[in-house]
């Protein structure tokens, strides 16, 4: 039997609409169940969104049960686990905190990490409701929406993040690259060196010790 | 009478040990000089006994003399072990291959291990066939073998606001660089018959963080590879085991691991790790997105903090690895006076597209302090630049992307510190 021939019979056999085989034939074509199973994930136009709906007060409960031990009662974070709230406009600030509503550009990708990632050990184990419940509250603590809100997949599109606008294409090609390609100097490049800050003074290296501020996100 | 050493001195670390007490014993005395080392005028019991049987490891591991070179993490870095981070430890490694078990390891649900008979991996969304292979159907397309390195996009990123981190493993650890073998990501996008409109592809990985990022199809078309070995064995499981996506030249995160599935769309997903993570936040309060290509970095990796010059003055070998997620690296220029003088080090070892290169320096030492520096130029003609001038385009809070000239302080006694010059 030729190569094309079983590929198609094989095709056909699974009864789907797929065309015919490609150059190698190999796999097999995927069930409209599994691909269901799988692909959970959600863009900013609301495409991936599953049927469903909660309220912010839903997802209050919700939350303190299943996210609080961690990320906090109104998502300021418990010792050093993410902060999910508050931050705005500390952008510019010599330490920007970076959450929800002061960094994050779309609401859709609360909504989808929260579906495919937490909770922290527990993750795709929480209903679609429950997402949007736990959504609603999330975007309620950063201020985006009132108390008496209710999410759902027909006025997701609706909600916008203050910070979108804030977000550009990679333009290091433009900004930098220019002048990060000049014939570097190879002697005499200066008249003299000095020490200006040291690693020892601020001291976080492991082994010796010592507990300081600041992440790697 | 001087003594004539063959080999290399006693490392500090080994000598405070005690590792070496006979040799330490016999370099002490008058008398033991003039009768010479007593590893050599004394039967050793290696010399006479016999050793370990062909079995007695079957997975060999490294030398037990050797069991201070592995991977470190920095504790107050992350809230917790399972989504983390640990270096390589660079500075004891040489050529430019990564040994599997020291590649240095990021994942964000913990190490997922996954029976190969279990894992599937899923094409699907704007293709003319969605489809599934096993880990036997992947093994039936022709593949290829490739060094790439992979660098994490936050590799020396606490080093934005100044020094802080003493030894080129945390500061320049994120990075590992092996040899992969899978198929050309190509190939298995025509298995499924990608449509006109399918620009983008979303990666998934199959661990807890179900990771996933957005991947324009030019690039997964060009030279993305979907690996099942790295240096010819099978991918340990922290690395992706049985199968993760190789990126070349771009940030490490977009190198989904436990790769599960591949959907084709027509815009991008704007998900957790190229919103609120992966994006480059600037002095303005603006963010870069999609900064994907590593820019060329360089880094000394001997002498360095934990790997100080313990043999005092004399012949000296520098050495250190440059790498570009634009192309090869044909020059690196080194500096021992904190950038007064360059010199143009040597390269030796393969010098493959997106590989980490190895250089050499060697020069003798005066016993004075030194201050290294080392300065890559990539393919595209592109020169490292100094943390300074990077902070001038982008301020502090960038994290990701750090891609400064390191320099390291060498004092008298031959210690080195993590250091920023004038
Ligand atoms: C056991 C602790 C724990 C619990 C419980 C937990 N999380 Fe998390 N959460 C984490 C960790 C750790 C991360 C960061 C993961 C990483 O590094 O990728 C995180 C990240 C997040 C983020 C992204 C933060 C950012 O700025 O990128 C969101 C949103 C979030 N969690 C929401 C939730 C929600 C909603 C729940 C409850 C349904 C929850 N978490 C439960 C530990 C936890």
């Amino acid at each position: 039997m030729s190569k094309f021939l079983k590929a198609f019979l094989v095709a056909s056999m699974l009864a789907s609409p797929a065309l015919a085989a490609g150059k190698y034939g190999l796999g097999r074509v995927a069930t409209a169940d599994e691909v269901k199973a799988w692909d959970i994930d959600v863009r900013p136009d609301g495409v991936g969104l599953p049927k469903g709906k909660g309220t912010v007060e839903e997802g209050e409960e919700l939350f303190v049960d299943n996210c609080a031990s961690c990320h906090g009662d109104f998502g300021e974070g418990v010792d050093r686990w993410p902060v999910l709230s508050g931050g705005h406009g500390s952008l510019t600030d010599e330490r920007p905190v970076k959450t929800i509503g002061s960094y994050w550009p779309y609401a859709s990708t609360l909504f989808d990490y929260i579906r495919r990632a937490m909770p922290f050990g527990a993750a795709q184990t929480l209903e679609a409701d429950e997402i949007y419940a736990i959504t609603a509250y999330l975007l309620n603590m950063n201020d985006v929406v009132d108390d008496d809100f209710e999410l759902s997949d027909e006025n997701f599109k609706t909600i916008k993040l203050e910070n979108e606008a804030n977000f550009f294409m990679d333009d290091r090609a433009e900004k930098e690259l220019k002048e990060f390609v000049e014939e570097p100097c190879m002697s005499a490049c200066k008249a003299k060196v000095e020490i200006t800050k040291r690693a020892v003074i601020v001291d976080v290296t492991p082994e010796e010790g010592g507990e300081v501020g600041g992440s790697l996100d | 009478m001087s003594i004539m050493f063959k080999g290399k001195k006693p490392s500090r670390r080994a000598f405070l040990k005690g590792a070496l007490a006979t040799s330490a014993g016999a370099l002490s005395g008058g008398a033991a000089l003039a009768a010479g080392e007593k590893v050599i005028t004394e039967v050793q019991p290696w010399n006479s006994e016999l050793g370990d049987g062909v079995d007695a490891m079957p997975y060999g591991q490294p030398s037990e003399f050797e069991a201070h070179v592995k991977r470190r993490t920095v504790e107050w870095l992350t809230a917790d072990p399972v989504s983390s981070i640990n270096f390589t430890p660079l500075h004891e490694l040489d050529g430019i291959l990564t040994p599997n078990g020291l590649a240095f390891e990021r994942h964000h649900g913990g190490t997922a291990h996954i029976d190969p008979k279990e894992h599937r991996l899923m094409i699907n969304g704007l293709v003319e066939r969605q489809l599934v292979f096993t880990m036997d159907d992947l093994m039936r397309f022709p593949r290829e073998n490739h060094v790439y390195f992979l660098e994490c996009a936050a590799n020396s990123g606490m080093e934005w606001r100044g020094a802080q981190l003493n030894g080129c493993q945390f500061t320049h650890g994120m990075i590992h660089n092996v040899m992969y073998t899978g198929v050309k990501l190509r190939t298995l996008l025509e298995e499924a018959g990608v449509k006109p409109s399918g620009k983008w592809l979303l990666a998934e990985g199959a661990d807890s963080s179900g990771m996933t990022r957005s991947i324009p199809m030019e690039k997964a078309l060009d030279d993305c590879l979907v690996a099942f070995k790295m240096n010819g064995e099978a991918l340990r499981p922290e690395q992706g085991y049985p199968v993760r996506l190789v990126v070349p030249g771009w940030e490490g995160n977009m190198w989904v691991k436990w790769l599960r599935r591949l959907e084709v769309g027509d815009q991008p997903w704007h998900h957790r790790e190229e919103t609120s993570k992966y994006t480059d936040l600037l002095e303005n309060g603006q963010a870069r997105r999609f900064t994907w290509e590593m820019d060329a970095k360089s880094v000394i990796t001997n002498p360095s903090p934990q790997a100080p010059l313990t043999h005092k003055k004399g012949p000296t070998v520098l050495t250190g690895l440059a790498w570009s997620g634009r192309g090869t690296i044909p020059r690196v220029d080194v500096t021992i006076d904190g950038g007064i003088t360059w010199h143009k080090a040597r390269i030796s070892g393969p010098s493959l597209d997106k590989s980490m290169h190895r250089f050499y320096f060697e020069f003798d030492w005066d016993g004075k302090p030194l201050l290294l520096q080392s300065r890559a130029h990539d393919s595209t003609g592109y020169v490292q630049p100094t943390k300074d001038q990077l902070r001038k385009h982008r301020g502090v809070n960038s994290i990701y992307h750090n891609n400064g000239i390191q320099t390291w302080a060498i004092d008298a006694e031959g210690n080195a510190e993590n250091v920023e010059i004038s």
